[in-house]
């Protein structure tokens, strides 16, 4: 167990050093922060003092020490653009996206493992062709595009429902629609597809030839064996709830961590991206943890593997 | 045929999945504690009768005909009163004991299930019942590996595990249905006693499905041979393996191996089973019989009882059979040779 530990620990790390690493030079090979925040017209003096003041006059694997040994002190920097500390920034949006995603996640597992269930039970039939064209439809639409028409149909046409901002929380409303559709389309899917797994399973046959009720047989036998492979993808969309709005943020203009990310991208502002990163990296790798801690609880063959070999 | 005493009589009954018939009218019946072997090759329907009879074939079949417990139409009763009857009244165990367990759930739960079930046991008693069966069909340490899940468990000790579970309900008759296929040789033998012993000491009718002749003749009163969803021949074993009348049985027979030689999957008449889309016209085993001629494929053979107790459906062999009672012998031993 111990053993496991040390392993799933040293491959969270690697993860996350591989993506801090990925940024770095993607970001500081792709432009200049110096100018994109200053300007094509500024001074090269002023420049040259920017430059100094952040260090972005040395070599570029010095930078990039500087800033590996930065983060293992603690220290995530501060953004070139206004020079708060980058994590305070980021923390602060932090809410703003988590009152989008978390309700957006619940509308995913409410309306996606329910109809993955119900359209198995009911493989074949016009509502199971039916829930599962609304899926594929739900998962083929990128959520730009079903933002815009929602905008355009309750906001624009309706009038029901503001299009951006986030003053109510009526003003959440389309966003989280947005989102959740698309993410309870996947799982959906993904579900119909587990139960239709496990519904053809001899056990399943066992559990009839037993005498157990079809609705119990579903229940006791049929929905924790189709739970195993569920929780990946509910796991992979808790890895997503920091960094999952990026676009949804954008097309609603909402304050959250994805419009930071944009806007620190498009400024170059290395500190304030890396921040983010590193946040979005610990979150996947956090809900893989889970997942796999999941696993051992809902599937004994993986939580004994080394105790069953013994028998 | 028909006796009161009868626990089970199939009549007429046909399955076809997607328009494609695989059963074709079988008749058959079984007393109460009697014991039935059912043989044939791979696809002629075994499993199907009895998953048809229990209700637990796919909703894509379609089953008619009767299946007739203590004379209740199984067919035609309620999906509640099925679920009495499964685990409580007919018990069926499978092929392959690993996969037909739950692999999420301990052994305690899946026995338990069944013994809440019929026997309206809870609590501490499941604990104490679960225990008994387990001992009974000889797991060891059952108190502490009533927790344990099924892949901790060997294939044979799985198949004992479903062999308790099966006797949770108290059934009337269990349906074994290939129950050591999947097992190893020296592990086969050890299941096919164990059912041999709880089918003594509890009385229930066994229905044993199989390949091999040989091990059905071994353990059961009755056999039945199938071919191509069809009874083609029936009758006490030690008649039917003493003297063969259908020459399918004959090189059923034909094939066993010699007594002292290793078992292997046996079978190796020429030829193979007709798909159930192109079923040949008359009799279906015509093409790969070594006797038959133009009247074979005329018209499906009739059931023709040949003495007492047997009955069998083949043109050629009722004729041969009323011609001489001696020469049949001879011709089985020319099949041998032959096959
Ligand atoms: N669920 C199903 N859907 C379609 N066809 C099926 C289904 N189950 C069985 N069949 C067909 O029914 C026929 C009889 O199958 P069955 O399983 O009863 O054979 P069997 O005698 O038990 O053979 P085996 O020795 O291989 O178990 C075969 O042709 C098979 O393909
Ligand atoms: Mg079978």
């Amino acid at each position: 167990m111990a053993r496991w530990f040390a392993l799933r620990a040293l491959r969270g790390a690697l993860t996350v050093a591989l993506v801090v690493t990925f940024a770095f030079v993607v970001l500081r090979m792709s432009a200049d922060p110096a100018l994109v925040i200053l300007g094509p017209e500024a001074p090269p003096e002023v420049i040259a003092a920017f430059r100094k003041s952040w260090g972005l006059d040395e070599p570029i694997f010095v930078q990039y020490l500087d800033y590996v040994a930065a983060i293992f002190r603690g220290e995530l920097g501060r953004s070139m653009r206004d020079g708060r500390p980058a994590i305070e920034l980021v923390a602060e949006r932090i809410p703003a996206t988590l009152a989008l995603t978390l309700p957006a996640l619940a509308l995913k597992i409410g309306i996606g493992i329910p109809a993955g269930v119900w359209a198995s039970l009911h493989r074949g039939t016009l509502v199971d062709r039916a829930v599962m064209s609304l899926a594929v439809a739900g998962f083929t639409v990128p959520s730009f595009v079903l933002g815009l028409v929602l905008v355009l149909v309750f906001s624009v046409k309706l009038g029901w429902l503001p299009s951006g901002g986030q003053d109510t929380w009526t003003h959440a409303i389309l966003p989280i629609v947005t989102m959740g559709v698309g993410g309870a389309a996947v799982l959906a899917r993904f579900t119909r597809s587990a139960m239709l797994e496990v519904l053809g399973q001899p056990y399943m046959r066992t559990a009839s030839a037993k005498g157990l009720p079809w609705a119990r047989a579903i229940r006791d036998h049929a929905l924790p064996n189709a739970a195993i492979p569920t929780v990946t993808i509910v796991g992979f969309m808790v890895g997503t709830l920091i960094a999952g709005a990026v676009v949804v943020e954008s097309v609603f203009s909402w304050p959250g961590v994805g419009r930071l990310l944009v806007v620190a991208v498009s400024n170059r502002d290395l500190a304030v991206v890396q921040c983010i990163l590193l946040l979005v990296a610990a979150t996947m790798v956090a809900s893989n943890f889970v997942v796999d801690l999941l696993y051992g609880l809902l599937d004994p063959r993986l939580a004994t593997g080394a105790r069953g070999a013994g028998h | 045929m028909a006796s009161a005493s009868s626990l089970v009589r199939l009549e007429g009954l046909t399955v076809a999945f997607d328009g494609v018939r695989v059963l074709h009218g079988v008749d058959v019946e079984l007393a109460r504690g009697g014991t039935l072997g059912l043989v044939g090759e791979s696809g002629s329907g075994k499993s199907v009768t009895w998953l048809a009879a229990l209700g637990l074939l796919p909703t894509k079949a379609r089953v008619e005909g009767r299946v007739l417990l203590d004379g209740e139409d199984l067919l035609a009763a309620s999906e509640r009163r099925l679920d009495a009857v499964r685990g409580g009244r007919i018990a069926m165990i499978f092929q392959d004991p690993a996969s037909a367990l739950n692999p999420v759930l301990t052994i305690r739960r899946q026995i338990g299930e069944a013994l809440a079930l019929h026997r309206g046991l809870s609590g501490r008693a499941i604990g104490a019942e679960a225990k008994r069966l387990l001992d009974l069909v000889g797991i060891p340490d059952a108190e502490r590996r009533l927790s344990a899940y099924p892949h901790e468990f060997s294939g044979g000790q799985n198949q004992r595990i479903m062999i308790a579970m099966a006797l949770a309900g108290r059934p009337d008759l269990l349906v074994a249905d290939e129950p050591t296929t999947a097992l190893d040789v020296t592990i086969q033998a050890q299941i096919l006693d164990l059912l041999d012993l709880v089918r003594r000491e509890t009385g229930m009718a066994l229905v044993l499905i199989s390949h091999d002749l040989g091990v059905v003749s071994q353990t059961c009163d009755r056999v039945a041979v199938m071919y191509a969803g069809r009874i083609v021949e029936e009758g006490p074993s030690d008649r039917l393996f003493a003297d063969p009348a259908h020459p399918y049985t004959r090189g059923l027979i034909g094939a066993l191996p010699p007594l002292d030689g290793s078992r292997r999957r046996l079978v190796s008449i020429a030829g193979t089973v007709p798909d159930p889309k192109a079923p040949p016209p008359g009799c279906a085993f015509a093409p790969r019989c070594l006797h038959s001629d133009r009247r074979c494929a005329v018209a499906q053979p009739s059931v023709e009882t040949i003495e007492p107790g047997r009955r069998m459906a083949c043109v050629l062999a009722v004729h041969r059979r009323e011609e001489s009672a001696g020469a049949a012998s001879s011709l089985a031993r020319k099949e041998t040779a032959a096959s």
